[in-house]
């Protein structure tokens, strides 16, 4: 009767799960797990970034003799979902290690998943602080800056300001927009003991009402606006800030809002003049970014995104960290993580052995409208590593 | 005084789009009782239509306004194709079963979407002649804002005049409060609905479309305003477009002015205020309670019989294909691997979510759109546990249970009191509000606010928002997969078997005659609120189970265990299973957990599944058990879906 359904689609699952061979010889495969269907604008970036290391390094003979090969699954944005895969990708795939994610909540149920069943986890984006610090595991390494690290620059380049001393705040109101906001906060009260903040306004991530949100930092009379929105919310807010003059003779500080993903589909309206983080890919000069740039451009017929430059730079660490460990043992792995060095088109990076979290920086500087399009200018790269609490100060915060 | 004014008209302006969709769904509902899930994704079809046009036909003078409305046109025309291809076909279905049409809808508009126009947002095109601000007592409002804030009142009188002044609109308020009698005076109905869905849409598109100057087209669009929209209809009266015209007003305002004084608030804001009105005002600000000969008079639902022996020989065939899958893994890892164990896991979590659901949805006759509520907080119940005080998996597994009931006990105190449409969405707001809880750690703000008035140190995190409680992990004799397993296994047939001694006790009898008859089922003495308030918690403690057997499985827990599109992710399993069957939830949570996983490994995986559903409504609308209705199931000997149901 109708269990004859059940039976069948118990069946069927057996059967699918024969269906899958075991792993090939010489092959190590990574497992990556990103929002590909939930934020695709900033994850396809992050992929083809990835796909072309990838094919870089399996051109140059692949790592310890063996080819590289990139299982990509999609988490739909859903932590229990990015659990399930990692799992099947451990058992079925056989992957050697786990990396990549993008939200915050997927990277941290991914690190808590991979202390338990002991496998390594590459964060690639993920920026919440917890993911290294307070909640940070022995498996668990993470690449981009973090918030706290990204807040920091600015916070330090906004203390040149002399004048700016009355500040508002307004960021998505989830975990990410109140570190964000309260990372700014602390560096730039200990740089600036009399600059004080006058107001936050919290929207909900991707729901913002622009007008009153603008009406409500008007009513604050800031000199410094400290923005975290971003994608459609920094969109309706940079137009609705426009129209209604709440920039105007004001200095307007925006985390990643110089990033392409976010600058560039706001064309022609960018904001000019607003201290930010971001990525000016066409400008970067050095040998090691221009080889990337030609690469990319070549294989892509698409420029990069600060997901591309992510993607590349996390399959260069699993590269060097083979090398380094010899084996695709967990623990040896994780060992080689630990201080590991390498080179990249950012520039030098190495993986802290007290948090796990790498130096990789990030560019800062100022935005212009350059051909009708946002960019960046007057900007230059800061080391990760000047930004990052001290040994002993990051061991407090990471209490294991 | 200037800041008083300019607050006030944003407030009215953001309201213009909110209500355009609003409308839009409460003139389809109204008619034609369709919940339409898929409104959302008609808004963004309208910007992303819109911005096409724009660049087509240029965006100077009158072409740009044209643009506009081609935009609300095409997108009318999309939702008439829904009606004539997909929604005329499921009408005699059950009551909410073409609300799992629209959701296949929507997953398939998402990919088509993001294969035409890519996956980065676009900014919307500026109205010409209107990118400046008017200054109003020395404080600038966009001088599109005004634009914005006449269209609602135009709208609204031209429906007005619509309803009110054509024969078309007198035919449609008729079907409004009495779709048979409409009927039996021999207007053709399929027309009046086609056009409803036509207007209904268009009103949507219409609304992304004038959206634009102020945002543009992004993907994230669709569920971002259906939450919205819903809350406009419910607070409005289902139905009623004056209602939806004054809520979305209140909620601009509210909106706006909240956010100025309460910065916090704009995640729990909207679902506050319905909860209010729903509590003062069960049918909404200006509707009215359901009339009697109202919607499809359904035939008299089959009652629920023990299963036959056919069916207990196949469920126990089922056990014991369970109990001996790890035997097999353990004999053959090669073939079952670790995986399979894991998935099938999953598959028993949702298998008891749905059935917990269906419970209080199938003979309770009441649809719960939040029941996430319960499932994360039975999660939440057992980490908090855990993390604050070492409780070992035995307690927690206990808590949850107990905590989702306590949970159910609160929010069913208000609910029951609703019925239909209106209960629904109140439980969607309850659990709204929940998740914002957990998502903005209130308990942690509370305990600091006490804190600091008693001058204890509290802790800083409770829930920890949006990074979640980690590392909550099955103790170590049950770490094992295989042991996980045999618990999971257990103690969701344990559960399955629970709730079904429940429904064939006097009790269930009960629930069962209040559903068919409530009328009746007062005459002879029965307390129906009272029974539906114990459903309901007991609905609520199973899944919390459920809700605790997911935590130990992801050794995780975010505040995405308790929100929206995990609600409706389990209405869709009841509903594809059957909701006339005990059986079907159970085949509908395993077949949608399947299918997920298996599409999941596909790009465009959306579409796929989106089509799946779509498909499945059209062949099987009385869900995956009606199969045995069918030609060919007959044919299978899986004999007639609505007598074997227990």
């Amino acid at each position: 009767m109708k269990l004859n359904l059940l039976l069948v689609t118990g069946v069927a699952l057996g059967a699918l799960s024969a269906v899958h061979p075991a792993i090939a010889e010489g092959e190590i495969k990574i497992g990556d797990i990103n929002s590909y269907t939930r934020l695709p604008a900033h994850t396809i970036p992050y992929k083809r970034g990835a796909q072309l290391a990838i094919e870089e390094i399996n051109k140059a003979g692949g790592v310890l003799g063996k080819k590289l090969v990139l299982v990509s699954r999609d988490d739909q944005g859903k932590p229990g979902e990015a659990v399930k895969i990692a799992e099947q990708l451990r058992s079925r795939d056989k992957v050697a290690l786990v990396s990549g994610s993008l939200f915050s909540h997927i990277g941290l149920a991914l690190a808590s998943w991979a202390k338990q069943r002991k496998m390594l986890y590459l964060a690639a984006e993920p920026l919440a602080d917890a993911l290294v610090w307070a909640k940070g595991n022995k498996y668990t390494f993470r690449l981009r800056p973090s918030t706290y690290m990204q807040a920091a620059m600015l916070a330090s380049e906004a203390a040149k300001k002399e004048n700016v001393k009355r500040w508002a705040t307004i960021a998505p109101n989830y975990a990410y927009g109140k570190d964000a906001v309260a990372a700014f906060k602390k560096v730039l009260k200990r740089l600036r003991p009399d600059v004080m903040f006058v107001g936050s306004q919290w929207p909900g991530l991707f729901k913002i009402d622009a007008g009153a949100e603008v009406q409500a930092l008007a009513k604050m009379k800031p000199d410094g606006i400290y923005n975290v929105t971003f994608g459609s919310d920094l969109a309706k807010f940079v137009r609705e800030g426009r129209t209604r003059g709440l920039f105007k003779d004001k200095l307007v500080v925006g985390l990643l809002t110089g990033e392409p993903e976010y600058l560039d589909p706001l064309k022609g309206e960018a904001p000019v003049g607003w201290l930010v983080t971001g990525y000016p890919w066409a400008d970067i000069q050095t040998a090691a970014h221009k080889k990337f740039l030609a690469a990319y451009q070549a294989r892509w017929k698409d420029y990069p995104r600060i997901g591309s430059i992510v993607g590349y730079n996390t399959m260069l660490a699993i590269n060097a960290m083979l090398k380094k460990a010899g084996s695709v043992d967990t623990e040896k792995m994780v060992t080689a993580m630990k201080g590991l060095k390498f080179d990249s088109p950012s520039g030098p990076i190495m993986f802290r052995a007290v948090d796990h979290q790498s130096t990789m920086g990030a560019w800062v500087g100022w935005t212009v409208l350059k051909d009708g399009m946002g960019a960046m200018a007057n900007w230059q790269y800061l080391d990760g590593a000047n930004f990052l609490p001290s040994v002993e100060e990051t061991k407090k915060l990471r209490k294991q | 005084m200037g800041d008083f004014i300019v607050t006030l008209l944003t407030g009215l302006s953001s309201a213009a789009a909110l209500f355009l969709v609003a409308s839009g769904l409460s003139i389809i509902f109204g008619v034609t009782r369709i919940v339409n899930f898929a409104h959302g994704s008609f808004y963004m079809l309208g910007s992303y239509i819109g911005v096409t046009m724009v660049t087509a036909l240029g965006s100077g003078g009158i072409a740009y306004w044209l643009a506009l409305l081609i935009a609300a046109v095409a997108v009318g025309v999309i939702g008439v194709a829904m009606e004539v291809l997909l929604l005329r076909r499921v009408y005699q279905a059950p009551e909410l079963f073409q609300l799992i049409a629209t959701f296949g809808v929507i997953l398939v508009i998402q990919d088509v979407t993001l294969w035409i126009w890519g996956p980065e947002d676009i900014v919307g095109p500026r109205a010409p002649g209107l990118s400046g601000a008017v200054t109003i007592f020395g404080e600038k409002l966009p001088e599109y804002d005004l634009v914005l804030i006449a269209v609602s009142p135009v709208v609204l009188i031209g429906l007005w005049l619509l309803f009110n002044r054509t024969r078309w609109g007198t035919l449609v308020r008729a079907a409004t409060l009495d779709r048979q009698m409409v009927a039996a005076l021999g207007v053709n109905q399929r027309w009046l609905f086609t056009g409803v869905l036509f207007l209904g849409s268009a009103l949507a598109g219409l609304g992304g479309a004038i959206q634009l100057p102020k945002g543009g087209a992004d993907l994230l669009m669709d569920f971002n305003i259906i939450a919205a929209a819903f809350v406009v209809v419910v607070v409005g009266g289902m139905g009623s477009i004056g209602g939806a015209f004054l809520a979305a007003m209140l909620i601009g305002l509210l909106q706006t002015f909240g956010i100025q004084i309460f910065p916090n608030s704009t995640l729990i804001l909207m679902f506050l205020v319905m909860a209010v009105v729903l509590i003062f005002r069960p049918w909404g600000l200006l509707g009215k309670p359901e009339s009697p000969g109202h919607g499809p008079v359904e035939a008299p639902e089959a009652p629920l019989r023990p299963a036959n022996r056919k069916l207990r020989i196949i469920g126990s065939g089922v056990l014991a294909f369970l109990l001996m899958l790890p035997v097999a893994h353990l004999l053959l890892p090669s073939i079952i691997g670790d995986f399979t164990l894991v998935l099938v896991v999953e598959i028993m979590i949702y298998v008891l979510f749905a059935a917990a659901l269906h419970f209080i949805m199938g003979p309770g006759g009441l649809v719960s759109f939040g029941h996430a509520a319960f499932f994360g907080g039975g999660a939440y119940a057992a980490a908090l546990m855990v993390k604050f005080t070492d409780a070992p998996m035995e307690i927690a597994f206990w808590v949850a249970p107990i905590g989702a009931a306590l949970l159910a006990i609160l929010f069913g105190w208000f609910c029951v009191r609703l019925t239909g449409v209106y209960f629904a969405m109140l439980t969607l707001a309850f659990a709204q509000i929940a998740w914002a809880i957990m998502f903005q750690d209130a308990p942690a703000s509370v305990a600091k606010a006490l804190g600091e008035w008693f001058g204890w140190t509290a802790v800083e995190q409770i829930t920890a928002g949006d990074d979640g409680i980690l590392g909550i992990w099955p103790a170590e004799w049950a770490s094992s997969r295989v042991t996980y397993y045999y618990l999971t296994v257990g103690l969701v047939v344990a559960g399955l078997l629970v709730l079904r001694r429940i429904l064939f006790a006097p009790f269930g009898y009960t629930l069962r005659a209040g559903r068919d008859s409530p009328l009746r089922a007062a005459a002879i003495g029965i307390d129906l609120k009272q029974h539906q308030w114990i459903a309901f918690t007991i609905s609520g403690a199973f899944a919390g189970l459920a809700g605790a057997l997911f935590v130990y499985s992801k050794g995780s827990v975010f505040p995405t265990s308790m929100e929206i599109a995990r609600s409706f992710d389990a209405l869709l399993m009841v509903l594809l299973g059957g909701v006339h069957s005990l059986v079907g939830p159970i085949v509908g949570a395993a077949t949608f957990t399947w299918l997920n996983d298996i599409f999941n490994e596909l790009s465009y995986w959306r579409f796929l599944l989106g089509a799946t559903i779509i498909a499945l409504v059209l062949l099987l609308p009385n869900g995956l058990v009606s199969l045995g209705d069918t030609s060919v199931g007959r044919r299978l000997g899986l004999g007639p879906g609505r007598e074997a149901l227990a």
